[in-house]
């Protein structure tokens, strides 16, 4: 019930959105995001998108990572 | 580059694991991380994560599922709504999620109820039960809605349109509860750890900032994570480098959906419809401010306003069951003596064993990897 998965948003209709789980298309409700386009992934649960899936923060999170293990590694 | 195939990419993982055995022999000593997660159970145990740490590396699983630490008493009440229901000459439609569906208690399961008659549908959204009170208008739909923050807003954002439209026939049964009051409980009662790896999606709601008081009133570090194997073993990384360094500070390794003050529109909106209240936790006991109730002035979205019932005190679980030392992060399942003998998933005992996100489960499904 908790589980909560990343999905493409394909429509919008108002505050509803089409999204697709790698294939399966199902509705989620925008209450709670704002600003969402086609294209944007959303994060899903029980039929809500609760946040927006953030492309950017997640390459520079992991370019971040990956100095934090060359320092390690060279120590 | 997939953006959602990153984090499950072996090679990175690698790396983050030997980070973890540099981190982890440097500190020497044994040290506890505790997860309040379902699904991060779900990823540790299915990526097999506890046999690959090092060994003064421990991983526990605190209550991390909804289902399970609903009290049998409000399971038996809504039964009992039903019937007095049907006594009155109302068929109420009742719905709710899957797990909840099949939880046991000493008088049965919704499940039971089903099979005696009564309406009882498992729906995937509380807008799946909202679409059918709007497809039956002369039918009252009773969503008995379960689950910590995450599964609070979507319960929020579909009252919020029903208060609005002021549609009388979709009401609720909230067991809503809340996780940072259940983590400063255990913390007080004495279960000891480390390190606090926070639930992604319940941070998705309440914000990095929901968590920071646990972290300044107790001293403990924490890190909030995402649910692919390379979100948890990094926040285990995280954690290492901060006991290691002897801080006490919260972190957040999943940035890419998680900000610091949280969705504040469905912040807003959970307040402006709950209080906050003590509420008991199926094998935990009460818990102050843990628990969300409707507030006075939408009372009549709540449907224990229409029907007072009673029902007799029962125990929280069976004889033998360690769901509640497993909730408390104190057991393992392979701890108990019933477990995959009595107790399978097909045949029940406790609730950690029915629902998805129930350590049993979890332990039961990906068994071969122990
Ligand atoms: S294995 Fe079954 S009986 Fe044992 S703790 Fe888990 S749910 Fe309870």
């Amino acid at each position: 019930m908790c589980l909560a998965i990343p999905a493409k948003v394909v429509e919008i209709r108002e505050s509803v959105a089409i999204v697709d789980f790698g294939g399966v298309r199902r509705e989620a409700r925008l209450d709670f995001v704002k600003d969402v386009k086609i294209g944007d992934y959303v994060i899903v649960h029980t039929g809500f998108a609760i946040e927006k899936l953030d492309e950017k923060t997640a390459l520079e999170s992991l370019k971040a990572w990956e100095e934090v293990f060359k320092v390690l590694e060279g120590e | 580059m997939d953006i959602l195939k990153i984090y499950s990419d072996k090679e990175l993982a690698q790396k983050i694991l030997r980070a973890i055995y540099h981190e982890a022999e440097k500190i020497g000593r044994e040290v506890r991380f505790m997860h309040v997660c379902g699904t991060h159970e779900d990823t540790v145990t299915r990526s097999g994560i506890r046999s690959l740490l090092p060994k003064n590396v421990k991983v526990l699983a605190g209550p991390g599922c909804p289902v399970c630490i609903t009290p049998a008493e409000d399971i038996a009440r809504m039964m009992e709504i039903m019937k007095k229901a049907r006594e009155e000459g109302e068929e109420i439609i009742l719905t709710t999620f899957g797990d909840m569906y099949k939880i046991p208690t000493a008088v049965g399961s919704f499940a039971d109820l089903r099979s005696e008659g009564f309406d009882v549908r498992v729906v995937y959204s509380v807008y799946d039960s909202y679409k059918i009170a709007i497809e039956n208008p002369d039918k009252l739909v009773v969503h008995f809605s379960p689950g910590f923050e995450t599964t609070t807003a979507p319960a929020a954002g579909i009252l919020n349109e029903v208060i609005e439209k002021n549609i009388k026939n979709f009401k609720v049964y909230s067991v809503h509860r809340l996780t940072p009051p259940a983590v400063e409980a255990l913390i007080k009662q004495g279960t000891t750890f480390d390190g606090l790896i926070d639930p992604g999606h319940v941070s998705t709601i309440i914000g990095v900032k929901g968590w920071e008081y646990i972290t300044k009133e107790y001293g403990v570090p924490q890190v909030v994570a995402g649910f692919e194997p390379i979100d948890f073993l990094m926040g285990l990384l995280m954690l290492l480098r901060i006991v290691r360094k002897g801080e006490v500070k919260i972190e957040n390794e999943y940035t890419r959906v998680v900000k610091y003050e949280g969705n504040v529109e469905a912040q807003k909106t959970i307040k402006k419809l709950f209080d906050i209240v003590d509420a008991k936790w199926r094998a935990l006991g009460v818990i102050p401010n843990s628990g969300l109730e409707l507030k006075e002035e939408y009372k009549d979205w709540e449907i224990r306003t229409f029907y007072d019932v009673n029902v007799p005190k029962m125990p929280d679980l069976e004889k033998g069951c360690l769901c509640g030392a497993i909730l408390r992060g104190l057991a393992l399942p392979t701890d108990c003596p019933l477990f995959g003998k009595t107790c399978t998933p097909r045949n029940p005992v406790g609730p950690c064993m029915v629902s998805y996100e129930g350590t049993c489960q979890i332990f039961y499904k990906y068994g071969a990897l122990f």
